[in-house]
């Protein structure tokens, strides 16, 4: 779909999502990576855990589908290969922190200059200036500072980030979409220009209706461990235990909550384990978070009983045929075993670093015009002589980078 | 070239059939930037979040959740009684004569039952893409299942990886993957859009909220499929930076993240908290070392940060280099002066709601300014749409209102 357009990708680990998915939307994205590897390529785990900078998990996954050019951008000669891609480029993308890239003179106005129609993208973790502009910042600071990490958690320890690492992925994801808006804008005016991405913002905008709660109502709302706040204090049991892990049950009130609750006390009864109290109400007539003290009391405990003896795979599959609305808490194994994914072939084959094998994810929408593109990681400097050959330099020009150490 | 002023979507024409939170919160991009966005609802069944709370002063109403009201502002409210044939008529006639793109996250086979299916639009608009987000995807044996945002983070890892390791799992707050996906989800609508203006070839997009949600939770997928490892949630360790946690500080549930990424963050964050023996010490130079004595460092760390506020230790470390974020809770976010500085929180004027704040996107352009405008209330603008839009003559639509079509 974006097959006509070139992305000049100098984000490293922390914007490199957003090159990814225009990647897969079908975009030239060349990777300007250090002539000693991206930062990325050193995030582990490693494919066999054996560490080295084509083996990252982390690079393969945010980095299929683009090239690698690896070009010393410290170097004037280098830099100056990289004015000219950038001249032939329709985007830009980059994370580092603000002002860096102006003094290497390939700021958004050096470059606006250069290429006035390129749509230039800046992620960075608080934006192009403001009072945190110069903080350092990584993904638990990020998910303190933009109030996720309040609201995450057991109310009894303290505030918690994803142990996977989420606030510069959403950063990324962000940026894409700022990136095609330009584009659009580009299209009516001919003009290229800056989106500046704070991933602050970002993580900010994952927080639901909380902020609303405190602005219409004056209320914080709390982290509440595995529980989900309905009101008055209450709450409400939403991730059990079970005999293998744990499954997630939310029972979300209302004529479908109904029905799924009755088909689930059915089953507990064909079980005899069953709660008269349960079986004996019309959940259906009653909205999310208003069930009466004694049934939620009696719900908590006759669930959490039947679920804790029965595996997660047993719980989800009876789930899918009674059509309850429970489903399992899955570990990465889980994921992988999933028969949805499965059936719709999600999980794609790809070339692995050792030039064998390795399954990895596949495109994340389908299209009924062009199937998105799937194409390993790029090797360092994969694509250098590629790319410098497009510019028109010739092979001594580039034996010359490469004795230099402005290329690889 | 057009006038240079235009927003970068005036012009465009999006049937929104999206209801929810992941579907409104992607047309929302377009209707801040210009995009004519008809949000088809009906009295009859409303979406589940126009009575999601909070309410504007606790009272309840169809037009007073600020829940509802963020993800639609800037829309056209357009009620349509779909279960009506001669609704499923009008809206068969929007999406084939005035749209651009039609969207929706219905359960699969909805729009089909309405004869809104892709194929049957495509025949006599083969320009128009149609964008589609269920929960898991068509086709597949659970595709039909009913499900809803928050159990998505159960089933692409998130919940797992959230909580400390002793202890149930917990989820990230609220229908977390509906936040992530529409970034991603608008971005390939922005490509198909691209694509038909440079061919006139319209597609069908098919988003599995699932599939899309674990490329936020991929690495771990990536280390089980290579290495068989099964990762788990971790608390707010890391396993390549030392220290790194949220600790304590005065006050009731106030709270500082640390993070040292390097050595050289460590020895200052030592200096920082007044310990230079541990700043010092050999064992503690490298990050194995550190790793090793975590908790003694968290409890030196803590003992430093229990007497400040959050933003006097966020302050110390920043200013020795150290990351550090103090843990903002929803009322801290309004005062956030990064957040107040990037206008993060933008205040509408509503006729029932009054004044409400809403979420401004997470990036500024440098030539075009969005548009926020408020929420629509249910049906606000059907009479427009069906006048102005269709041409319907006023008797035609007055009986036709009669009849109950646009409830």
């Amino acid at each position: 779909m974006l097959s006509p357009y070139r992305v000049i990708d100098l984000a490293d680990d922390r914007g490199i999502f957003c090159g990814r998915v225009l990647a897969d939307l079908g975009a030239e994205v060349i990777k300007v990576e250090p002539t000693t590897g991206d930062p990325a390529r050193r995030i582990g785990p490693f494919y066999r855990d054996e560490p080295g900078v084509e083996n990252s998990l982390f690079w393969q996954l945010y980095a299929a589908n683009k090239k690698s050019a690896a070009l010393d951008i410290a170097s004037d000669a280098a830099r100056e290969a990289l004015r000219r891609l950038i001249a032939s480029a329709d985007f830009l993308v980059e994370s580092f922190r603000p002002g860096y890239l102006d003094s290497l003179g390939l700021g958004y106005d050096d470059v606006h200059a250069l290429n006035p129609a390129l749509v230039y993208v800046s992620i960075t973790p608080f934006g192009q200036d403001g009072p945190y502009r110069d903080f350092a910042a990584t993904d638990l600071t990020g998910s303190a500072l933009s109030g996720f990490a309040y609201l995450t958690g057991d109310p009894d320890r303290p505030p918690l980030r994803v142990s996977v690492p989420q606030f510069w992925t959403l950063g990324g994801a962000a940026g894409a979409a700022g990136a095609m808006t330009a584009y659009a804008h580009r299209v009516k005016t001919g003009r290229g220009q800056r989106v500046d991405v704070s991933c602050q913002q970002a993580l900010t905008r994952t927080l639901s209706h909380a902020p609303q709660f405190w602005d219409m109502n004056e209320i914080i709302l709390k982290r509440s461990g595995p529980f989900r706040p309905i009101g008055d204090g209450r709450n409400l049991r939403v991730n059990f235990e079970c005999a293998d892990g744990y499954v997630n049950y939310i029972q979300p009130g209302g004529a479908t909550g109904g029905r799924g609750m009755a088909a689930l006390c059915t089953w507990m009864e064909e079980h005899g384990e069953g709660h008269p109290l349960l079986s004996g109400t019309d959940f259906g007539t009653y909205g999310f978070g208003q069930l009466p003290d004694d049934v939620l009391d009696a719900m908590s405990e006759t669930l959490e009983a039947f679920f804790r003896s029965r595996t997660k795979h047993y719980l989800s599959e009876e789930a899918i045929k009674r059509r309850v609305l429970l489903f399992p808490v899955n570990d990465p194994a889980d994921v992988c075993s999933y028969p949805q994914l499965a059936a719709r072939g999600f999980f794609r084959e790809t070339e692995a670093p050792d030039g064998g094998s390795m399954t990895t994810l596949g495109p994340w929408v389908k299209s009924s015009e062009r199937p998105l593109q799937l194409r390993r990681a790029p090797k360092l400097g994969e694509h250098t002589e590629e790319v410098l050959t497009g510019l028109g330099l010739s092979p001594d020009d580039i034996a010359g980078l490469r004795a230099s150490g402005a290329a690889r | 070239m057009t006038q240079p002023f235009a927003q970068p979507f005036e012009g465009l024409r999006v049937l929104d059939f999206c209801w929810v939170v992941i579907g409104p919160m992607t047309t929302r991009y377009f209707s801040d930037f210009g995009a004519e966005v008809l949000r088809v609802e009906s009295s009859l069944r409303p979406d589940v979040i126009r009575h999601g709370l909070p309410f504007a002063e606790g009272k309840p109403g169809t037009n007073r959740s600020g829940y509802w009201a963020n993800y639609n502002s800037g829309k056209l409210g357009l009620s349509l009684n779909m279960g009506d044939e001669r609704a499923r008529y009008l809206a068969f006639r929007l999406a084939t004569e005035w749209a651009d793109v039609v969207t929706e996250n219905f359960t699969p086979g909805t729009m089909e039952k309405w004869g809104l299916g892709y194929d049957a639009l495509w025949e006599h608009n083969p320009g128009l893409v149609m964008f589609s987000a269920s929960m898991l995807g068509r086709g597949g044996p659970y595709d039909s299942q009913p499900g809803f945002g928050p159990v998505l983070t159960a089933l692409s890892g998130h919940t797992n990886f959230t909580g400390w390791p002793d202890r149930v799992p917990v989820s990230p707050y609220g229908a977390y993957t509906d936040f992530l996906i529409p970034h991603i989800a608008f971005t390939a609508v922005c490509a198909a859009l691209d694509h038909k203006r440079r061919t006139g070839q319209g597609q069908y997009l098919d988003l599995s909220q699932l599939e899309a949600a674990l490329y936020f939770a991929g690495p771990p997928v990536l280390d089980y499929l290579a290495n068989g490892r099964i990762q788990t949630r971790n608390g707010n360790h890391d396993p390549d930076m030392a220290p790194h946690a949220v600790y304590r500080c005065d006050g009731n549930d106030r709270w500082c993240a640390i993070a040292c990424l390097t050595d050289a963050e460590w020895r200052a964050l030592a200096q920082t908290i007044g310990r230079p023996d541990l700043a010092d010490d050999p064992g503690l130079a490298a990050l194995d070392g550190r790793k090793r004595r975590e908790s003694e460092l968290d409890a030196a760390i803590e003992a430093w940060t229990i007497t400040r506020s959050p933003d006097e230790v966020m302050q110390a470390c920043q200013a020795a280099g150290v990351p550090a974020g103090a843990v903002r809770d929803c009322r801290d976010l309004f005062d956030d002066p990064q957040e107040a500085h990037r206008g993060h929180f933008v205040f509408m004027d509503h006729p029932e709601m009054g004044r409400y704040a809403s979420d401004a996107n997470c990036f500024l352009l440098s030539d075009a300014t969005p548009e926020y405008r408020r929420a629509p209330l249910l049906g606000e603008h059907t009479e427009y749409v069906m006048r102005e839009l269709l041409g319907m003559p006023e008797s035609e639509f007055r009986a036709l209102s009669d009849d109950g079509v646009f409830q």
